[in-house]
């Protein structure tokens, strides 16, 4: 963690330096045909939660945890011969968490395979790349990206296509998107639940398997793995209503195979049994969202959004949230915002030791469980014209707060900062 | 009627009203429009927001954020 922290205060220090120097100057007719800097945006956050239905034993037991997330976002551009805009978004974040249910895998253990590399602490870092062209005289755009994450347990591969259009004299547009990722995850069995097959990790990688997923053994030939695949298609049609209001809708559908619960997630049954979660291998989710940004006189903002959602395990939720920037002086604002979420159970869900032994899927997740919450906090955004701090390029500072708390227990605060450079 | 089925009513009421409801803008009559905070997306430093929710909830997408996919969470 001390490198990871050091490295991120090298970056920064480095990009400093860079903007020390003042860059030449250009006009705004000007298109350079080199490649240049748009901006640099450094995200870190802190979170901490804290509840009692922690799935890891069987949906009792603390949730506690901690998560430093800090991502560095660099975006690049330049105009090729044929005046096309050419923009690379390069983004790298690196996570670290503690968390007090990871101890509970396999508790008072450290021999067997599946307890000696769980633990309290891990590190999560997710580098993404994108390259987007885009013919501002048509109003089109396309672009790729890719993106990677790894943290011990979880491994991902993504890629993604997007077009979007202008019309209607840039007051429209529409927009899709194609995700698809490739994940691998490695079977962390609590102790006294791993597969006879999988502890015999001298054996051919492979145990019995009723799913139609493909299980093998990852780089980390310990653990066998398995396979999770999704991929979604979203939608997204923006529109100004008139000078003080734009609009957006988006629509998603997004379908994922493969190994959808986690192999840590113990389930009691009504007969004291216990089992890992079993889930179907199968779910298809549909979002569909409204966005709208309205500004009211010369200092109200109002940024409101609504989404519903619906999946094959039965799941259906509601997400109101509102947020109001006030300017306090052209340059300082303060974004007081609420978001509240209500969700019904999918139909796999039952609390500690009240699943049947005769169900065929089962969960004690209390993430799929029914419940509702509340998010509520402030935010204040600084973003002088002479730069912060008087320094040309250091060009905002955003820092943020937030309280959620869900009606079942779990409670979590969460402070983010959010530095621009341009 | 469920409230399910009364707020989808509502969301497709809304969407047709607005796009019918329409002026076109000129570039110069954007200044509003324009100001970083009427954007119609996810801000950056809401990003771990986003991100921590997709874990804690059911629920994840249409939001700018991950819909599943590159993460342990749903």
């Amino acid at each position: 963690m001390r490198k990871i922290s050091l490295s991120i205060i090298s970056i920064f220090a480095g990009l400093l330096s860079v903007f020390s120097q003042d860059a030449a100057d250009s006009t705004a007719s000007y298109k350079s045909k080199k490649l240049t800097l748009e901006e640099i945006n450094i995200v870190s956050s802190y979170y901490h939660q804290d509840g009692n239905n922690s799935a890891v034993t069987g949906g009792i037991g603390t949730e506690k945890l901690s998560d430093y997330a800090n991502i560095i976002d660099v975006k690049l551009n330049k105009y090729s011969k044929r005046n096309l805009k050419h923009t690379i978004g390069l983004e790298i974040g690196v996570d670290h968490f503690t968390s007090a249910s990871s101890d509970n895998v396999s508790p008072n253990t450290g021999t067997n395979a599946s307890s000696s590399n769980v633990d309290s602490k891990d590190t999560r870092i997710y580098p993404a790349i994108n390259w987007q062209v885009e013919n501002e005289k048509k109003g089109t755009s396309y672009g790729v990206g890719v993106s990677y994450s790894h943290e011990f347990d979880y491994q991902s591969f993504g890629g993604n296509f997007i077009f979007a259009k202008k019309f209607r004299n840039n007051n429209s547009e529409f927009s899709g998107k194609i995700q698809g990722y490739i994940d691998q995850l490695k079977l962390v069995y609590p102790a006294e639940l791993i597969p006879i097959s999988a502890a015999s990790s001298a054996g051919d990688g492979h145990h019995h398997d009723d799913d139609d997923d493909h299980e093998g053994r990852g780089g980390d030939s310990k653990y066998p793995t398995r396979l999770r695949n999704t991929i979604s298609a979203s939608l997204t049609y923006s529109h100004v209503v008139n000078k003080n209001i734009q609009l957006a809708f988006i629509a998603e559908a997004v379908y994922q195979n493969g190994y959808l619960g986690l192999p840590f997630h113990r389930v009691y049954f009504n007969n004291d049994s216990v089992q890992v979660e079993k889930l179907p291998s199968n779910r298809f989710k549909i979002p569909l969202a409204i966005r709208g940004s309205f500004f009211i006189g010369d200092r109200f903002i109002i940024r409101a959004y609504y989404r519903f959602y619906y999946d094959t395990w039965n799941l259906t939720s509601n997400t109101i949230s509102i947020e109001t920037p006030i300017k306090i002086t052209p340059f300082i604002s303060i974004s007081p915002f609420y978001r509240f979420y209500e969700q019904r159970n999918i139909n796999y869900f039952a609390p500690y030791k009240q699943h049947l032994i005769t169900d065929e899927f089962y969960t004690s997740n209390y993430d799929l469980a029914k419940f509702n919450s509340h998010f509520v906090g402030a935010g204040m955004r600084f973003a002088p014209p002479n730069g912060v701090f008087k320094r040309k390029h250091f060009s905002m500072v955003e820092i943020r707060y937030g309280y959620y708390r869900k009606n079942i227990g779990l409670q979590a605060h969460i402070v983010s900062l959010n530095l621009k450079f341009k | 009627m469920k409230p399910n089925k009364i707020l989808v009513g509502i969301f497709l009421i809304i969407t047709a009203t607005c796009i019918n409801a329409c002026t076109v803008v000129k570039e110069y009559e954007k200044n509003k429009l324009n100001d970083a905070e009427m954007q119609l997306s996810s801000r950056k430093v809401e990003k771990t927001e986003t991100s921590f929710e997709s874990y804690r909830e059911g629920s994840s997408g249409a939001n700018g954020g991950k819909s599943g996919g590159g993460c342990g969470c749903n």
